[in-house]
């Protein structure tokens, strides 16, 4: 009897046309597609994308040159040099971040006690030429410049968990 | 001067179908994605042109501008011609196929037998292609479409039996001519068990999932055809997709009674529908064919070699003689509306 049963079940494909139920029913669904450049999943704010240098609000670069980004940076991505300027103040001469290099974790700025060095919620970028790698101090600067608002924001928001 | 002329409207009726057909697969291509997409919660191309329209012509124009490698250890002659098999084969199948009540190619008296033969020629294209490539992912490939073809062409064979008994023809506008009279006329309900064991020995035979093993992406990167690349790919790919629908349009002819009205019969509805011209209704059931090519594709895992083979020898064949008895007393006792005399 369990024999004919189950001879009846495979010969009537009634398992294949549960499948086909199966995709049937999909085919109507809502599609889940985000359309990426148009549209984009939230991000967090404590997102980490490409990094930036900030700015004190008159204009002076945060980075004090400790260099403890460069010391707890785990994929050696960052070189710091460092010399006193003309004010006597001690500044970088050299930040230099290799993309290539850095794993994204987020450790230099934690390390940085100056909130200097940011990994910003941006992670849209691409590179043409060989040496684009490099993040240089100045391009630092300009993203930090850019995306200002955004980081200042996204920092606050998460001040009180810090 | 009207030998000229006989010749010159046959090849532009050629030309015609020829391009019908090509921008059909362009198109399948398209409704693949689209249909798989859906399935699988995603929207499928809708990039290139208003709703992804033009995503096929992008698509053939890559592969036009790719070069075509040639492995050095190949054999360029065989390696060259397998794709023109499986593309010829593919195309020439067409000629038999009754598109109305007059429009046909060529309306010849074994019709069955030639798209039968036809349809079988074009493994050998996939058969030299994993010969020639001298690579072993396409004789895997190779070999495995020449086992599958073996097991599958027989049940088929079997199943066009029993519709060349029913219509006592192997003329297909015969065959479309004896289903004539309603939708419980045509050849689907007399002959169930053939009409599956048809369309899953179609499927087989156009190496479509889930009996795409001569392909397995998965297991053998992409079977016969690794080492082709830009147009001699193009034309795998054509005759892949052309045989779809050319299966499609056959089951429809064989069991499904081609151009003839799904309404005929019925009182109302079948003076409603009378302006509709034949080839509407193939198409519209030829086009059904197609969705559930792709609805099986999007729904199964791929068969493992053996049981495709078991399934073959040990299902199909037997299903099928057993029918073609059942069919035959069927016709001596002159049973139901399909047997009568």
């Amino acid at each position: 009897m369990q024999r004919l049963k189950q001879l009846i079940k495979s010969f009537s494909l009634w398992e294949l046309l549960i499948g086909l139920k199966l995709t049937g029913r999909y085919f109507f669904k809502r599609k889940v597609t985000i359309q990426y450049p148009e549209e984009k999943t939230p991000t967090s704010v404590r997102f980490r994308g490409i990094h930036a240098q900030r700015r004190y609000p008159n204009g002076e670069e945060r980075c004090i040159a400790c260099k403890l980004c460069e010391a707890v940076c785990p994929a050696l991505a960052i070189t710091i040099e460092a010399e006193p300027r003309e004010d006597g103040s001690r500044r970088t001469t050299l930040y230099d971040i290799d993309l290539f290099k850095c794993v994204y974790c987020g450790f230099c700025e934690e390390a940085c006690p100056v909130d200097a060095i940011v990994l910003t919620r941006f992670a849209d970028y691409h590179m043409e030429n060989r040496g684009e790698n490099i993040l240089t101090k100045e391009k630092l600067l300009a993203i930090g410049d850019e995306f200002e608002s955004v980081i200042a924001k996204d920092r606050a928001e998460d001040a009180r968990y810090r | 001067m009207d030998q000229l002329f006989l010749v010159s409207i046959i090849v532009a009726k050629i030309i015609v179908i020829v391009v019908a057909l090509l921008v059909s697969v362009a198109y399948l291509t398209y409704f693949e994605r689209k249909v798989i997409g859906y399935m699988q919660s995603r929207i499928g191309p809708n990039r290139v042109g208003p709703g992804g329209l033009f995503q096929p012509f992008a698509d053939v124009l890559k592969l036009i501008l790719k070069e075509i490698i040639m492995p050095t250890a190949s054999n360029k002659f065989l390696f060259i011609i397998a794709p023109m098999i499986s593309i010829a084969t593919a195309l020439a199948g067409w000629a038999v196929i009754p598109f109305d009540k007059i429009n046909v190619l060529a309306n010849i008296n074994a019709g069955v037998l030639y798209s039968l033969s036809l349809s079988s020629l074009g493994v050998y294209g996939i058969m030299i292609a994993g010969w020639a490539s001298n690579s072993k992912y396409a004789m895997f490939g190779a070999l495995r479409a020449a086992a599958q073809s073996i097991s599958y062409e027989i049940a088929m064979g079997f199943a066009l039996v029993g519709v060349m008994m029913a219509a006592s023809s192997l003329n297909f506008q015969t065959i479309i001519h004896a289903q004539s009279g309603g939708i419980w006329h045509w050849y689907w309900l007399p002959l169930f068990p053939l009409f599956l064991v048809y369309w899953i020995s179609g499927v087989a035979e156009t190496n479509r999932a889930p009996f795409d093993v001569a392909e397995g992406e998965t297991e053998i990167v992409a079977g016969f055809h690794v080492e082709y690349s830009g147009t001699a790919f193009a034309l795998f790919f054509l005759a892949e997709y052309a045989n779809m629908i050319l299966i499609s349009t056959l089951i429809a002819v064989l069991f499904l009674g081609g151009w003839l009205s799904p309404f005929e019969g019925i009182p109302v509805l079948e003076g409603l529908f009378a302006w509709v011209p034949g080839v509407v209704w193939l198409l519209m059931k030829t086009a059904f064919f197609i969705f559930v090519y792709l609805w099986i594709r999007a729904t199964f895992p791929r068969y493992r070699y053996d049981q495709i083979m078991r399934l073959g020898w040990k299902i199909l064949i037997p299903v099928t003689l057993v029918w073609i008895v059942v069919e035959a007393f069927a016709i001596q006792l002159n049973i139901g509306p399909w047997f009568a005399r």
